[in-house]
């Protein structure tokens, strides 16, 4: 097509894009990851005198849970609402990255353990321990290439 | 290309919807509905096959047909290999064409029937389309419960199957022409703006369409794209009066539009899309209008957004076709 459909095209992309949405979208997402991190901070405190654990393995327990509340609320098909209303704020913490293999894993369940659920649980979440790991490789040489071993 | 036809009429037509679709505004003009998006199936790809089977066993109930009085099945899916197509044709046991344009597919489907019936090569055709939300999210999209917040251009691909009986013999509708679009590249590659990708296309063929039969776009009371959603629409109406100075600010309505109510889903973003959600407004609401007469000459332009998940990763564009059916009341 010509320069005209490409003007209308943008000025069409510009009337569904509102900036007010944008900033309002940020403040929920910023608002629903911030309660979600005072949870887990909570949950944290709650473990350590519970089980009289160190916090690093109360950390630990703290992840787990979280993980098992957003697969569950995805399996029940909750998360997806939750997360239309929530933006980012659900998708960021850990939450996000268990809601995407349990949603991976759901998808894939109709073909089977091997093929179907097996080699496509780590369709999204591969990408993210992948590119985890390598940026985690990246930045320790740099500490050390900066700072030293000590 | 246009042709015009003489001796091709609809028979009848079936609609079978999901859930969403049933809530929308034209619910209550569907044949069957389910509630559930499995419908009773083991999986989402199956619920597919057996929305396209109920649709095919309707539209004969609808007809008075039975199996052996229809010659062809012509059918079209989204699913990979057209497998919700390929195993409606099993259960027909008769004459199959499995063909793919992604959600113009309806309108290829009449167009191939309306060209044997009126060269008297065969009496009678169906031809079906469906798709499945989930089905086609999980196969173009991330996961089906991968629920990201989208983007407002997107659209929502809806749940059903449609079928729609053509025959030899006369009825009070007509197939009155056809034209067969071309391969159109906007330049878009947004699977989450596909407005923008089809909407080039359907202007292709609006004006290719008005050109060959030397009509003015007020010769149709109404001209129905396909899935463009309420940007789309948009961006068809302004081209084509700015450049082509064809008016359509009037006259044109998008399907992905009218499927769902806009105020209210917020779910779909900005309309419906998939091959069904053009059958299914235009063989439910748009045939009724027809049949009534308070309607008379109607302009389907299904649009449809040609890539797979492979050549979109590669970067190539979102290529898209539209085909163009007259229909009219007699």
């Amino acid at each position: 097509m010509d320069k005209t459909y490409d003007d209308i095209v943008q000025k069409q992309n510009k009337g569904a894009k509102s900036t007010k949405k944008t900033y309002l979208d940020c403040f929920v997402s910023f608002f629903v990851g911030g309660l979600i991190g005072m949870f887990g901070e909570w949950l944290v405190e709650k473990y350590c005198l519970l089980f009289h654990i160190s916090r690093s393995d109360s950390m630990a327990y703290m992840i787990i849970t979280l993980i098992l509340i957003a697969s569950f609320l995805t399996a029940l098909g909750i998360f997806d609402k939750l997360a239309a209303r929530a933006k980012c704020g659900l998708l960021i913490p850990i939450t996000g990255f268990a809601h995407s293999m349990t949603s991976a894993a759901m998808d894939a369940r109709s073909e089977g353990l091997i093929h179907g659920l097996g080699s496509n649980i780590f369709k999204l979440g591969g990408i993210v321990i992948l590119y985890g790991i390598v940026s985690a490789w990246v930045f320790g040489l740099l500490r050390y290439l900066v700072g030293g071993l000590s | 290309m246009t042709f015009k036809y003489k001796n091709v009429y609809v028979a009848a037509t079936s609609t079978v919807v999901g859930p969403y679709e049933k809530k929308g505004p034209l619910g209550d003009y569907f044949d069957k509905d389910y509630s559930d998006l499995y419908c009773g199936a083991k999986s989402i790809e199956q619920a597919e096959m057996k929305m396209q089977k109920d649709s095919i066993d309707i539209v004969l109930r609808k007809a008075k047909c039975q199996k052996k009085d229809l010659d062809l099945l012509i059918s079209s899916d989204l699913s990979n290999q057209i497998m919700a197509s390929n195993s409606a044709g099993k259960c027909i046991g008769k004459s199959f064409l499995g063909i793919y344009s992604a959600c113009a597919g309806s309108a290829e489907g009449i167009i191939i029937g309306a060209n044997f019936i009126e060269n008297s090569q065969i009496k009678k055709t169906i031809v079906t389309v469906s798709s499945h939300n989930l089905a086609s999210e999980k196969q173009f999209r991330n996961p089906t419960e991968y629920g990201v917040p989208k983007k407002e251009t997107s659209t929502f691909t809806a749940t059903g199957a449609a079928s729609i009986l053509l025959q030899d013999e006369k009825t009070s509708i007509k197939v009155e022409s056809v034209t067969i679009g071309r391969i159109i590249d906007c330049r878009e590659n947004d699977p989450n703006n596909m407005g923008a990708v089809m909407a080039g296309a359907a202007i292709d063929t609006i004006r290719t369409h008005l050109r060959d039969t030397k009509r003015e776009a007020s010769y149709y009371d109404l001209i129905l794209t396909g899935d463009l959603g309420k940007y789309g629409k948009e961006i068809v109406k302004d081209y084509l009066w700015q450049k082509e100075k064809i008016d359509v600010r009037d006259n044109l309505e998008d399907c992905g539009t009218i499927l769902y109510d806009l105020e209210h889903q917020k779910e779909v973003h900005a309309g419906g899309s998939g091959p069904v959600c053009s059958a299914l407004v235009n063989y439910s609401y748009i045939l009724d209008k027809l049949k009534k007469k308070e309607l008379k000459k109607v302009l389907l332009v299904p649009t449809g957004a040609l890539f797979s998940p492979v050549s979109l990763f590669q970067k190539k564009n979102i290529l898209s076709i539209a085909h163009a059916v007259s229909l009219e009341a007699i």
